[in-house]
């Protein structure tokens, strides 16, 4: 061992930057305090404090930095949804991921490398098509491929599936990308940091204090804070949280799971997502495959990851790539997915004063983290919705008017 | 949760069931305001507790309920629809 490392190692003292300031507890009154240190709950401090200039905020987080569904997701970043609002919005997203790498002086490794969703079935060759014409509608590169193309850009796969479902064409989108999701919860958590919005982790809220319709302060484990604002970005503990209010929603809760294959020669650029196999897939930088599948059966406030899981995407994996049949799984994790029925997110303001919602983000947030942020900071400081998310308010469930958002997001991310 | 006790075929690995979700009363279609119907057709108790659901064995087409720690992961009791005693 060099001499240098081992006098640091018994030197007791590390003096590496810090990331995060320490803080040694809680202030008693915060301006806004945010549950959940996921990349939405920082996205949206940090754009507070960057953009509106609030920078007495808090954001409270019960386990660590990105340990929710932000480090757990398979990071695909894409804008090819299905109505007007989705497009919009998650187009919206992708501009601004484009240059946050800058912005935070960080390398989120944000790869665009396109995104083909296969089609096996005419029924999903004329939902592609649909898609298709929404999205240049709205000025997002989106058209429908044929086989021919897919054979010459991925070369490696069985385009009969084994003979049973054939593939017949694709939707591609030439935005689709990947991104390095610790780091994204990082560069916001720091940035907001920097900008002096306190973070503490290990703090759980447990309860919210409503005075006449109005949020006025936040139970947690570490003591009592007064606030007016409150945002919730707990994604899968999202249920919860509402029962402290007394408001009701439609979120409900399923696992969803994915994995990753031992590290190998980059042989696959794009992303693929196949909605008839249940599964997507793409090669990380490191060479690793990141698989995933469709949600666990049954509802579960769980991580808990399954061998079913892995058997089930393992088959069909195989049915697309049958080389890779000597390719071994190395890891296997679970993330708590907050469903909603229409398969939109759940944004904005709620019947409680001063409470705004950040939620619903199944298992499609990841993309989404960096438009969140911008638009639920300006509806808190505004306490107006961002015009962005006016078709994803908690209302849209009372009023009949969902956004069914299902033909692009099941299985697609 | 691996094996689940039907109560027509008794234990069977999970993967013969299908879950059709919590069960829940329907209000009066006619007596109901429009808020009360659309707090049935949409919302749902979302939070983690024993729940009572709908399940299916799937081989034999029996559906039944089951009371499950939906946290925990855990069945509490598993049978057949009005013959909880
Ligand atoms: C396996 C998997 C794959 C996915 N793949 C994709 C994908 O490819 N593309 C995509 O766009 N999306 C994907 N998603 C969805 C995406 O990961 C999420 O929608 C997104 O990360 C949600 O971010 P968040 O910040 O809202 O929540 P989270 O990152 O879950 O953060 C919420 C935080 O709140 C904390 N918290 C909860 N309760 C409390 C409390 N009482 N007090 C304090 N803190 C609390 C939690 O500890 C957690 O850290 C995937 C999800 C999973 C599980």
């Amino acid at each position: 061992m060099p001499w240098r490392l081992l006098r640091f190692v018994t030197s007791g003292k590390h003096p590496e930057p810090q990331m995060f300031t320490h803080h040694d507890g809680l202030k008693k009154v915060y301006d806004a305090v945010i549950i959940g240190a996921g990349g939405h709950g920082l996205a949206a401090a940090y754009y507070l404090a960057r953009d509106h200039g609030m920078t007495n905020v808090c954001v409270l987080e019960k386990g660590y930095i990105g340990g929710g569904n932000t480090g757990r997701n398979t990071t695909i970043i894409r804008s090819n949804y299905i109505t007007p609002e989705g497009v919009q919005f998650y187009d919206t997203s992708v501009k601004l991921w484009q240059d946050l790498s800058q912005d935070f002086d960080l390398n989120l490794f944000y790869a665009t490398r396109g995104h083909y969703t296969l089609a096996h079935t005419d029924a999903a060759l004329r939902t592609m098509r649909w898609r298709a014409e929404v999205n240049k509608h709205c000025g997002v590169e989106s058209e429908v491929v044929g086989p021919e193309e897919l054979r010459r850009e991925i070369p490696m796969m069985d385009m009969s599936c084994g003979g049973h479902a054939p593939i017949i064409g694709a939707l591609y989108h030439a935005p689709g990308a990947i991104a390095r999701h610790d780091a994204v919860a990082w560069g916001y958590g720091r940035g907001a940091d920097q900008r002096g919005v306190q973070i503490h982790q290990q703090t759980e809220v447990l309860g919210i204090e409503v005075t006449a319709g109005r949020v006025s302060g936040v139970r947690t484990s570490r003591g009592f804070i007064a606030t007016s604002k409150v945002l919730c970005a707990v994604a899968g503990s999202t249920p919860r949280i509402l029962d402290m209010i007394g408001v009701r929603s439609p979120i409900y809760i399923h696992p969803l799971q994915a994995m990753v294959s031992e590290p190998m020669k980059p042989w696959l650029d794009p992303i693929l997502v196949s909605g008839s196999l249940h599964v997507y897939i793409s090669q990380s930088a490191r060479g690793e495959l990141v698989l995933g599948a469709s949600l666990d059966p049954y509802e579960l406030h769980s991580t808990r990851s399954t061998l079913d899981f892995t058997e089930g995407l393992a088959a069909h994996m195989l049915e697309l790539f049958p080389f890779l049949s000597h390719v071994k799984i190395v890891r296997q994790w679970a993330g708590m997915a907050d469903m909603t029925p229409d398969f939109a997110p759940i944004m904005g303001k709620t019947p409680i004063e001063g409470f705004y919602l950040d939620a619903g983000w199944g298992t499609w947030g990841f993309k989404a983290t960096p438009v969140s942020g911008k638009t639920m900071a300006h509806t808190m400081v505004t306490d107006t919705p961002h015009p962005l998310i006016t078709g994803f308010s908690l209302d849209r469930f009372r009023n009949y008017a969902l956004t069914g958002e299902k033909g692009a997001a099941s299985v697609g991310h | 949760m691996k094996i689940i006790n039907c109560p027509i075929n008794g234990p069977r690995p999970v993967s013969e069931f299908f879950y059709w979700g919590q069960m829940r009363v329907m209000p009066d279609p006619v007596a109901s305001s429009d808020d009360e119907w659309a707090d049935y057709v949409f919302n749902c108790n979302g939070a983690p507790g024993v729940k009572r659901e709908w399940w299916c064995h799937t081989p034999s087409n029996t559906w039944f309920i089951i009371e499950r720690d939906t946290e925990k992961d855990q069945i509490v009791r598993t049978y057949l629809y009005g013959e909880e005693e």
